[in-house]
C-alpha cells in the first residue's frame, strides 16, 4: 500500500492491507463458524449420467441450426418474392411492409437460433466444472522496477535530455508550436459572425408574402383570431440560401383588437391592430407555432416557451430569456403589408454580442 | 524447424497454420495465457456483452447504409417511390434516406436494425455502467478501465446525436437547431463556434457532410480504439467475482473461455442480433418519411431526442430563463449555458472520476477483485440510486409535454414538478435508499444468526406457535459474512505528544468527515461475529 506525503496526517490503520477474507487463516469450522468452506462440489446434471439426456440435447441443439437454416431460405425466399411497396395487415402490428416484416423475422430467427443452438449446447452438454485460477499481483515485484529505473535513469543520461538544457527547451518549444499550424488550418471551417446574426431579408419596404400561397398579404387578408405565417417578398423555396433566410426571417402575422394591445411600443409598429412578430423562438431557436386565439398566447412547441403577443411578446412561461422581436409594418400605397425596417434586434437564441 | 528432417510426421493441416502463424506472431504463447483462461459466470456481466454485441450490429448495418445514403444538403426534387413526397424539395441526404427505406429492399430493415441496436447499445453501456458501479468493480485495479468505458459512453451519445441528425427530416433538425442555440449560448466563443461548425449561419449547406465524417468515421474510430482496450483490461485484469465458498481476491472461479465462454459469448451474439433484427421487423423506430424534410420554420408538436438525449432535453426545460446583459453589451444566457454547458459537462467529470472520489474518501489503495453486495456499500449504493432517480427526473422533464397531455395536466405544474424533484428528489432517494440497505444488512444478520425462516410452524407442548428457522449452509454462512466493514478514516489527535497544537489541513478534515458518512455511525450494520452466532447456537430455544 503506497502512501503518498499528504495522506500522512490519516490513520489508515483501519484498512487491513488485504481486503476482505477475513476467515482465510480459519482452519476448522469449529474454531470459526463463518468459515470459507471452499469450492462446492460439482453437481452433475442430467445429460451428464444419463446418455439418453444427452442425446436429446444433441437433437435439439441441431434442430436449432437446422431451422436457422430454413430462415435464411425464408429471407432469401421473402426477398425474391415480396415487392418492395406491399402492405399487409400484420394483428396487432397493423399495417406493415410485408417485405421488411418478412425479411425481420426470418433473419432474427436464423441469428437467434444459431445463437440458442451454441448457448444450449453450452450449458447442457459442455464440461460445467468450476475451475479455480490464480490471479497475480499486477505491480512489478521491486527489483523489476529497480531494474526498469535504472534503465530509465541510463537511458535518460544518455541521452543529455537533463544536460543539454538549451536543446531540451527549444524541442519543447517547436513541439508545443507545431500544432498552432493544425489550429490556423481550422480557420476556414466557417467564416466569422460580424453581425450576421444581427440582419434578416426584412428591410423597409418589404412586401409581407403569406407563406403557403406565396401571395402578398392586404391587411384584409388578416382576421382577428387567425395565425398567418409570412416571408419576405422575393424570397423563393427553391433559393439557395432559403434554409438560412428563413431560419432568420420566419414571420408570424395576428391581429389583435388595438384596445387590447397593452405594449405601447408594440401598438406603434403594429398597423390597425395587425402586428407582426418573428417567429424564432429566443430560447434555442425552433419556429413557435401554437397560437391561442382567445388570450394571444402563442407556445414555442419544443420546449413550453409561452410569449403574450398581446403585449410585446412578453414571456409568461418557459425557459426563453427575453421577447420575440417585433417588426414595424405599415401598408404601401397599393394597400399591402410592408415591413419599416428590418428588425430592430437579432432574432432567435440569445448570444454573447446579443446585447 | 528444418522440414528436411520433419519429413517422417506430417503435422495436421490446423496444426501446420498454427505453426506458421506461431513463427511470425508468437500465437502460442498468447494462446497459453488466454485460451482456457476463466471466466466467473453471473447474469449480469453479460450487460457489457449486450453493448459490444450490438456495436458490431452498428458497424455491420452502419457500412451497408453508407452504401446508399449521400451526405449531401445539395437540395433536389424527390421523385422516389414514396407518394406523399412527390415533388417535394428537401436535401439529398433526406432523399437519399428515402430511397434506403423504400427503393432499397431490405434497405429499412438495416436501417432499423442500425437505429434498434444503437439505442440499445447506449441502453447497455448504461445499465452495464450501473452494474459495475454498485458492485464496486471500478475499484483499484479497474480505475482506468471504468475512464475508458464513461469515454465510450459519452462518444455513445455524440455518435447517436450526430447519426440521428443525418437523415435530416423534420424531427433531426430540430435537434441540430436545439444544439445551435446551445453553442450560441456559450459565453464569448459561441457565436464563433457555432459560425465554424456550421461554416456560416443555421442551417448552412456543411452541417450534414460534417456531421456524417464524424458519425461514420471519426467517432467510431476512436470507439473502437477504446473498445479494444476496455476488452484487453478485462482480460488482463480477470473478471471480478461475486463474493462465495472458495471465491478469494486472489483467484478467480468460473469456467474456461474454450469452449463454455466461446458458445456463450459466441452465441450470445447471435441472440442479441436476432432479438435486434425481430424488434425491427416489428416496431418501426424513427419514422423520417412521417414528417418530411427538414425546415427552420417548420416544425412538429412532441420533438423529442432519442432517449440518452433525453435527460438534456429535461435540464433545458426545466432551467429558469436566467437572461442577463453585461455591463458593455454582453448577453449572459445562464437558462440554456448552464443545464448544457455547465451542469452537463460537470456531470459527467464527477461520473469519470468517482473511482478516484471514493478510494480518496476511503483510503483505499488495495486491488479489489472480489464485488461488493450493494447492501454493505450503503453510501455509494443510495449515490448511485440518487444518481440515477435524478436522471430520471430530468427524462421525465424531457417531456413534460407528453406527460401533460396523456395525463391532462398543466404543462406548468409539470414543470414545476420536475424544478422541484430535481432538488428534492436524489436527497430524498438517497435516504430511502441507505435505509433500505441498512435493512437488507439487518435481515442479513438475523438470518446468520438465527437462520432461514422454514415457513413451517410448530406447536410446543404448552401451546406457543413458533416458526422454525432452519440453520444456513457454511457456503451461505461465509457469503453473508465474508466482507468487511471498515472503520473511518481519523485526523489523527488534535495535539502531538509534546502538547504541541497539531495543523490538521482542511483537506484531511473534509476527507475524515466524507470517510465518516461513507463508514462511520448509521452507515452499516455490525455483521455477526463467530462468538455472537456460537453463543446463540449453545443457548437452544430462547429464541
Amino acid at each position: 500500500m503506497s502512501q503518498t506525503g499528504s495522506n500522512k496526517d490519516v490513520s489508515q490503520e483501519s484498512l487491513p492491507s488485504e481486503q476482505a477474507t477475513a476467515h482465510d487463516g480459519a482452519v476448522t469450522t469449529a474454531d470459526n463458524p463463518f468459515a470459507d468452506p471452499g469450492l462446492p462440489p460439482h453437481q452433475h446434471r442430467v445429460q451428464d449420467i444419463d446418455e439418453r439426456a444427452a442425446k436429446r440435447s444433441e437433437r435439439t441443439i441441431a434442430l436449432l441450426f437446422v431451422v436457422s437454416m430454413l430462415a435464411t431460405i425464408g429471407f432469401i425466399a421473402s426477398y425474391v418474392i415480396f415487392p418492395i411497396d406491399k402492405i399487409v395487415y400484420v394483428f396487432p402490428f397493423g399495417h406493415v411492409s410485408a417485405l421488411n416484416f418478412a425479411l425481420g423475422l426470418t433473419l432474427g430467427v436464423a441469428l437467434f437460433c444459431i445463437g440458442a443452438g451454441a448457448v444450449h449446447w453450452a450449458r447442457t452438454l459442455m464440461s460445467d466444472v468450476e475451475v479455480a485460477d490464480d490471479r497475480h499481483p499486477i505491480a512489478a515485484e521491486p527489483e523489476v522496477k529497480a531494474k526498469v529505473l535504472a534503465d530509465f535513469r541510463q537511458g535518460a543520461a544518455e541521452s543529455g535530455f537533463g544536460r543539454r538544457k538549451l536543446i531540451r527547451n527549444t524541442m519543447f518549444g517547436a513541439m508545443a508550436m507545431v500544432p498552432l499550424s493544425g489550429v490556423v488550418l481550422l480557420r476556414d471551417l466557417g467564416p466569422l459572425p460580424e453581425d450576421k446574426l444581427r440582419h434578416t431579408l426584412w428591410g423597409k419596404g418589404k412586401l409581407l408574402v403569406n407563406q403557403n400561397t406565396n401571395e402578398p398579404l392586404r391587411p384584409e387578408d388578416i382576421p382577428v383570431g387567425s395565425l398567418t405565417f409570412a416571408k419576405p417578398d422575393g424570397l423563393a423555396d427553391d433559393d439557395h440560401d432559403f434554409q438560412k433566410e428563413i431560419a432568420k426571417a420566419a414571420l408570424m402575422i395576428v391581429r389583435i383588437e388595438p384596445e387590447d394591445i397593452k405594449d405601447k411600443r408594440e401598438l406603434d409598429w403594429s398597423h390597425e391592430g395587425i402586428v407582426a412578430y418573428s417567429r424564432i423562438c429566443t430560447h434555442v431557436g425552433c419556429p413557435v407555432t401554437l397560437y391561442e386565439q382567445s388570450t394571444h398566447h402563442v407556445l414555442c412547441p419544443c420546449h413550453q416557451s409561452t410569449f403574450d403577443l398581446s403585449d410585446g411578446a412578453r414571456v409568461i412561461f418557459g425557459p426563453a430569456g427575453h421577447p420575440l422581436p417585433q417588426l414595424r409594418i405599415g401598408v404601401n400605397e397599393d394597400g399591402y403589408l410592408e415591413a419599416l425596417g428590418d428588425f430592430a434586434e437579432p432574432v432567435g437564441p440569445s448570444f454573447w454580442e446579443r446585447g | 524447424m528444418s522440414t528436411a528432417t520433419d519429413n517422417r510426421r506430417k503435422a495436421p493441416a490446423g496444426e501446420r497454420v498454427a505453426d506458421w502463424a506461431d513463427g511470425r506472431l508468437g500465437i502460442y504463447s498468447l494462446a497459453k495465457a488466454n485460451m482456457r483462461k476463466i471466466f466467473p459466470d453471473h447474469w449480469s456481466f453479460m450487460l457489457g456483452e449486450v453493448a459490444l454485441y450490438s456495436f458490431i450490429i452498428i458497424i455491420l448495418t452502419g457500412v451497408y447504409l453508407t452504401l446508399f445514403f449521400v451526405p449531401s444538403m445539395a437540395e433536389v426534387e424527390y421523385h422516389g417511390a414514396y407518394v406523399p413526397m412527390q415533388g417535394v424539395r428537401m436535401s439529398e441526404a433526406y432523399a437519399s434516406t428515402l430511397d434506403i427505406n423504400f427503393d432499397v429492399r431490405g434497405g429499412l430493415l438495416i436501417r432499423q436494425i442500425h437505429h434498434w441496436a444503437a439505442l440499445i447499445f447506449l441502453a447497455s453501456m448504461f445499465v452495464h455502467m450501473m452494474r459495475v458501479f454498485f458492485t464496486g468493480a471500478f475499484r483499484k485495479p479497474r480505475e482506468i478501465n471504468w475512464l475508458f468505458g464513461f469515454l465510450l459512453f459519452v462518444l455513445g451519445m455524440f455518435t447517436g446525436f450526430t447519426g440521428y441528425s443525418l437523415p435530416d427530416d423534420l424531427l433531426s433538425g430540430t435537434g441540430v437547431r436545439f444544439m445551435e442555440g446551445a453553442i450560441l449560448s456559450v459565453p464569448i466563443v459561441g457565436t464563433y463556434m457555432a459560425m465554424f461548425l456550421f461554416g456560416g449561419e443555421f442551417p448552412g449547406h456543411d452541417v450534414i457532410p460534417r456531421f456524417f465524417a464524424a458519425h461514420v468515421l471519426l467517432l467510431p474510430g476512436i470507439m473502437l480504439g477504446l473498445l479494444v482496450a476496455h476488452l484487453i483490461l478485462v482480460f488482463y485484469h480477470k473478471h471480478t467475482q461475486f463474493p462465495g465458498p472458495g471465491k478469494t481476491n486472489k483467484n478467480v472461479v468460473g469456467m474456461p473461455l474454450l469452449p463454455v465462454y466461446m458458445a456463450k459469448a459466441g452465441g450470445f451474439f447471435f441472440l442479441v442480433f436476432g432479438v435486434i433484427a425481430v424488434l425491427s421487423a416489428l416496431f418501426t423506430i424513427n419514422p423520417i418519411w412521417a414528417l418530411g424534410p427538414y425546415r427552420a420554420d417548420q416544425v412538429s408538436t412532441g420533438a423529442q431526442p432519442d432517449w440518452y438525449m433525453g435527460f438534456s432535453e429535461g435540464l433545458i426545460r426545466a432551467m429558469p430563463a436566467w437572461e442577463f446583459v453585461l455591463p458593455g453589451g454582453y448577453t449572459l444566457n445562464l437558462g440554456v449555458a448552464i443545464p448544457l454547458v455547465v451542469v452537463f459537462p460537470l456531470v459527467l467529470t464527477v461520473i469519470a472520476v468517482y473511482p478516484f472520489i471514493e478510494s480518496w474518501v476511503t483510503g483505499d489503495k488495495r486491488e479489489h477483485h472480489i464485488l461488493d453486495r450493494p447492501r454493505n456499500a450503503p453510501t455509494r449504493t443510495a449515490i448511485g440510486a440518487a444518481w440515477i432517480s435524478w436522471y430520471l427526473v430530468m427524462l421525465l422533464g424531457g417531456g413534460n409535454d407528453i406527460f401533460a397531455i396523456h395525463f391532462d395536466m398543466s404543462i406548468n405544474a409539470v414543470t414545476w414538478f420536475v424544478r422541484i424533484a430535481f432538488f428534492a428528489v436524489p436527497v430524498l432517494v438517497f435516504i430511502v435508499t441507505k435505509r433500505i440497505c441498512l435493512g437488507l444488512q439487518r435481515r442479513d444478520r438475523d438470518k446468520v444468526l438465527h437462520g432461514r425462516e422454514a415457513g413451517i410452524i410448530k406447536r410446543l407442548p404448552h401451546g406457543e406457535f413458533v416458526e422454525v428457522h432452519e440453520p444456513l449452509s457454511q457456503e451461505q454462512l461465509y457469503t453473508l459474512t465474508q466482507h468487511e466493514q471498515p472503520k473511518p478514516l481519523e485526523t489523527g489527535p488534535e495535539v502531538d505528544e509534546n502538547g504541541v497544537r497539531r495543523k490538521v489541513p482542511r483537506t484531511q478534515k473534509l476527507r475524515a468527515r466524507l470517510s465518516r458518512g461513507w463508514y462511520g455511525e448509521g452507515t452499516q450494520i455490525p455483521k455477526a461475529t463467530p462468538e455472537e452466532f456460537k453463543e446463540i447456537q449453545s443457548g437452544h430455544g430462547h429464541h
